[in-house]
């Protein structure tokens, strides 16, 4: 997605330069729906996450292997930081899933955009794959998912009316003003999940082909290193901060003091 | 001043001002999340855990700003 040519057909014009696009490029177009670049990483994202699964399943012992041994401590890890935010076992348990497979997802999706061939294997002059989080269309359906959830889990926990009497309260003025503005700030969060995740992993993408451009074996590669550590934060951040909000939904509306 | 020129400038401002306040707010997260470990050290990994989950906030501020100026130049 974004190319450095060097020159281009025949340099008439001398253009050299990075040929960055915000949207994703459509690969094929079967029956109206477009296929872009990303969601074919998305597929194979997919595959990869599931068929490890599949294939993880039937391994499974009472002696863990060492592959078992890894996934069960990061299983218990994030279920363990899961109970001791949200205080219930019980409700970690119910969103365990959820949280598990936003990171999972979000995490193999962005450092599978630096396995060689993901942005430079052409297919009618246009990359074949592309970074899942570089295409707005990816972050915004996690940070829909996200939304959502916060607010089901807020109004099956506490009640419609109660919860909505977290934020439009009759209580005193300064209540109320604060109430519309957390109104705001929750819708708010679909952009700036989506944003975010777009926002790190597009400019990451940007920021290494301009070093591809200038100085194109070296200077890539503390770039790339850091790219691989901010897609690993960024899973982290997402799947953390659905876990935020879904515990500040639940919460009672006289204990809160702070947000 | 034609279009193009006029939208590199704008470019060129909305991703550079616009990251001023967030590379500040990103300071002083910091550096009170160092006076705090520096306070009590054992607390260490919750202070930093909390700095990160802060530190994220400021930063899509600054993400904001840069798609704002990657969708000037490039759409």
């Amino acid at each position: 997605m974004a190319i450095p040519e060097a020159a281009v057909e025949g340099g008439a014009a001398g253009h050299a330069g990075i040929h960055v696009v915000l949207k994703a490029e459509e690969i094929w177009n079967i029956a109206g729906f477009p296929i872009t670049n990303s969601l074919l990483m998305t597929w194979l994202t997919m595959i990869i996450l599931i068929g490890f699964a599949l294939l993880f399943r039937r391994q499974i012992a009472m002696v863990p292997s060492k592959l078992q041994a890894g996934v069960e401590m990061l299983f218990e890890g994030v279920l363990n930081y899961m109970a001791e935010t949200l205080e219930s076992e019980k409700l970690a348990r119910r969103f365990f899933p959820l949280i598990m497979t936003i990171f999972l997802l979000v995490f193999v999706a962005n450092e599978l955009a630096f396995v060689p061939g993901v942005g430079s294997l052409l297919y009618d002059h246009v990359p074949f794959l592309r970074a899942s989080a570089a295409d707005l269309n990816f972050t915004l359906a996690l940070a829909i998912i996200s939304f959502l959830t916060i607010e089901i889990t807020g109004v099956a926990a506490l009640g419609f009316f109660k919860y909505a009497g977290k934020y439009v309260t009759f209580k005193s003025p300064v209540d109320f003003v604060v109430g519309i503005i957390e109104l705001l700030s929750n819708v708010g969060r679909l952009i700036s999940f989506s944003f975010r995740l777009f926002g790190n992993i597009f400019a990451g993408e940007v920021m290494i082909a301009v070093a591809i451009f200038f100085a194109a074996y070296l200077l890539p590669v503390p770039l790339m290193a850091f790219e691989v550590f901010v897609g690993f934060i960024q899973a982290v951040v997402f799947a953390m901060l659905t876990l935020f909000f879904i515990k500040i939904a639940i919460m009672e509306p006289h204990g809160e003091e702070a947000h | 001043m034609d279009i193009e020129s006029a939208r590199l400038i704008a470019m060129a401002l909305a991703a550079g001002l616009g990251v001023i306040g967030p590379g500040i707010g990103i300071g002083i997260i910091g550096g009170g999340a160092m006076q705090a470990i520096g306070r009590n050290p054992e607390a260490s990994g919750k202070i930093v855990s909390n700095m990160i989950l802060a530190i994220v906030f400021t930063e899509a501020l600054a993400i904001l700003a840069l798609v704002v100026a990657f969708i000037i130049r490039f759409v």
